[in-house]
């Protein structure tokens, strides 16, 4: 009863106060701008970045006194909430514009055709030539046999645990899934080291690396692909049984093709992640400066592993080719985003 | 209605039981062969499933059996020893200072992302109109999209300069703070990798947050603000208890993603094996960036004992990840399906 009480009375206080005018924020922004900029002109403070965030900082004091003074504490809570979230939304798109643009400056230098044509066999470190052709094709063996591997197994096993699966076992699989889902990359790396080249002495190989990646790609295939899956709706499985179609078949012809935007979407996105990763890659297809087309014996390079190794040089030529390097697997996986995100929008089952 | 086809009639005046068989397999064959098929069907997806389950075994396993033999070569404790001479005579090895270096690292990136990511997502949900939020969503996910090698080098070249008067400005005003003590400034210190993890692991903190903001009643927001509430009072009465241990999961799984991080921590650091506090100082390690950066050079006791601490970063993942997962099971309102 008192709370009632003391939420009314504050209610009404609250309502006693005009609220401030909408525009109200740009002149208190205004106002501190002017402040801060005598402040840096004035003083010994100095920089940029310094005069940034000094700015936001007197921007967020200010508005909040006045909101406090003129519409009182929960009006001006409420303000302080909206501008402290807008400035984390801010501060979140920084890096994003900041890796973007740093790659683009510095990856178009070296971003011509020598780069997509030659390999670097025989180029040394300090040369200005040489380029990626041999690690684009070892990116792209390498995926696509972790892609030929992973999409049948992950729909299988999402089938199983969308279609079929009840009870205990199916609950397992599915935490396990997940715990796959968080395994470290490098582990997937360490694993397949172990297994592949360590014991079955199968050395280092493109297809190695292919392993690495599938244990990553799985889980991301499964996760997703279920999803649509569990999107599918029943009525269109009950229709199916009722003509005495067997669930087999259903599967393949009435549930799959419903759900197979999104599937696509789910498997593309998958190839983005595998692409960039390169700590698996360093410890199965080692890295090779020649062309090897052969994805099933000796060691392989690939565009991650070609930019970590460029990078860790100190010739500025090195690092030219790191950058453009770079900016090839951004666009790649750009690309991939953008094509998967524009099929997901044509279909027409739509996750929540 | 008479049927020009001569047969038209006659057929519908053959009893029932005289009409001739349909051409074609018969009923009950086929029904058992599509029971067959059914049935092989079945069992090819349940063995995949099972399959999921042979490979992380077989991961644990295999891990194992290579880490032994380098761990009871080990001259020292594994665990506790800081040094990292596993190809020396004798082999000297041990995992504390990396260890150290990656809870740290992980530690400060979550502190550093939280925040932000659960402010994206609260004015993703509930401040930005729907159709901007929805770029915006979209520019976060390009963020995680981002290869961790790029993050690395960009983190290399541009990030590890133009940290210098931020260490400074901590290492001035903060050098009280024991963590914050530093003599110089230095680009490629621990709090340097952890900003560069925790732009990593902002965007997957920030998808499930999101996700789980949504999942709030609408009936409990529309009722806060039938009841006069301002936005930020409708948020914290009626979306925040809600989402609170979703967004705790959230946490968890970001700190998990920024333990295994590899390649992007390689580049930043400095590598020594120090167990050092102050984190604005040069040098630490993390037990995946370790193997990156020593893998070329091991030998058959250094693969080992990489694939023995590689052991260790899985265990601690696996805790962690099932942490996150026990505290999701506890609060059965919602599924995290972002991953």
């Amino acid at each position: 009863m008192t709370t009632v009480q003391a939420s009314t009375d504050s209610l009404l206080l609250s309502a006693s106060k005009h609220p401030l005018p909408r525009r109200s924020s740009l002149g208190v922004a205004a106002a501190t701008l002017v402040v801060s900029a005598l402040l840096f002109v004035l003083t010994p403070l100095d920089g940029v970045a310094d005069f940034l965030v000094f700015w936001a900082v007197a921007y967020v004091l200010a508005m909040t006194t006045v909101s406090v003074v003129v519409e009182g504490s929960r009006r001006a809570r409420d303000r302080l909430a909206s501008t402290l979230t807008a400035g984390a939304l801010i501060l979140a798109l920084i890096p994003l514009v900041a890796v973007l643009g740093f790659t683009i400056a510095r990856g178009l230098g070296r971003f011509d055709m020598t780069f997509f044509t030659h390999s670097m066999l025989s180029v040394a470190d300090s040369d200005a030539g040489g380029g990626a052709y041999h690690a684009i094709v070892g990116t792209i063996e390498q995926v696509g046999i972790a892609t030929l591997i992973s999409v049948p197994l992950g729909l299988l096993v999402s089938i199983y645990l969308v279609e079929y699966a009840r009870g205990r076992f199916g609950r397992v699989v599915s935490t396990f899934v997940d715990v796959m889902t968080g395994l470290p990359s490098i582990v997937a790396g360490l694993f397949v080291l172990a297994l592949w080249v360590l014991i079955l002495k199968q050395g280092y190989s493109g297809f190695a690396g292919s392993l690495a990646l599938v244990i990553l790609m799985v889980p991301v295939v499964v996760r997703t692909t279920e999803e649509m899956l569990r999107l599918v709706p029943d009525s269109l499985r009950e229709a199916s049984f009722a003509l005495g179609i067997p669930r087999w078949r259903t599967i393949q012809a009435v549930i799959l093709p419903t759900a197979l935007p999104g599937i696509t979407t789910g498997i593309m996105l998958a190839i983005a992640r595998v692409s960039g990763e390169t700590a698996p890659l360093l410890l199965t297809v080692f890295g090779s400066s020649a062309i090897n087309f052969n994805p099933f014996s000796g060691p392989q390079e690939g565009l991650p592993l070609f930019v970590f190794n460029e990078a860790g040089l100190p010739n500025d030529t090195a690092l030219a080719r790191a950058w453009a390097g770079a900016l090839t697997l951004i666009a790649l996986v750009i690309v991939l985003n953008v094509v998967a995100r524009l099929l997901v929008r044509r279909s027409k089952l739509q996750p929540i | 209605m008479g049927s020009p086809h001569p047969d038209g009639g006659s057929t519908l005046l053959v009893p029932e039981t005289a009409r001739p068989e349909v051409p074609g397999p018969t009923r009950r064959p086929t029904r058992a062969k599509e029971r067959l098929a059914d049935r092989l069907f079945r069992r090819l997806t349940a063995g995949s499933a099972a399959f999921i389950l042979v490979i992380l075994v077989a991961i644990a396993m295999f891990l194992l059996d290579r880490a032994l033999p380098a761990i009871y070569q080990d001259s020292t404790s594994f665990f506790t020893t800081r040094t990292w001479l596993p190809d020396g005579t004798p082999p000297v090895f041990g995992i504390a200072a990396l260890t150290y270096g990656t809870l740290v690292t992980s530690v400060l990136a979550v502190l550093m992302a939280v925040p932000v990511a659960v402010g994206v997502a609260l004015s993703v949900t509930s401040y930005v109109p729907r159709r901007a939020a929805q770029v915006v969503g979209y520019l976060v996910d390009l963020l995680a999209a981002i290869p961790s090698v790029v993050y690395g080098l960009w983190g290399l070249i541009f990030l590890v300069p133009a940290i210098g008067p931020l260490s400074k400005w901590l290492a001035d005003y903060f050098g009280w703070i024991p963590i914050f003590t530093s003599q110089g400034i230095f680009g490629k210190s621990i709090f340097t990798a952890s900003v560069v993890l925790a732009i990593m692991i902002l965007p997957i903190i920030a998808a499930i947050s999101r996700e789980v903001f949504t999942q709030a009643p609408q009936s409990q927001k529309e009722a806060a603000y039938a009841l006069g509430a301002t936005k930020w009072e409708m948020i914290r009465t009626a979306v925040l208890p809600y989402a609170r241990s979703g967004l705790i999961s959230a946490t968890v799984l970001g700190f998990g993603r920024a333990m295994g991080e590899t390649i992007a921590v390689a580049l930043v650091l400095s590598a020594n094996y120090e167990i050092n506090i102050h984190v604005l100082a040069p040098g630490g390690n993390t037990i995946a960036a370790n193997i990156a950066n020593t893998y070329g050079d091991a030998g058959k006791v250094g693969q080992g004992a990489l694939i023995a601490s590689g052991l260790v970063l899985f265990v601690i993942t696996l805790i962690v990840n099932f942490g996150a997962r026990a505290i999701v099971a506890r609060n059965k309102d919602f599924r995290v399906s972002a991953a």
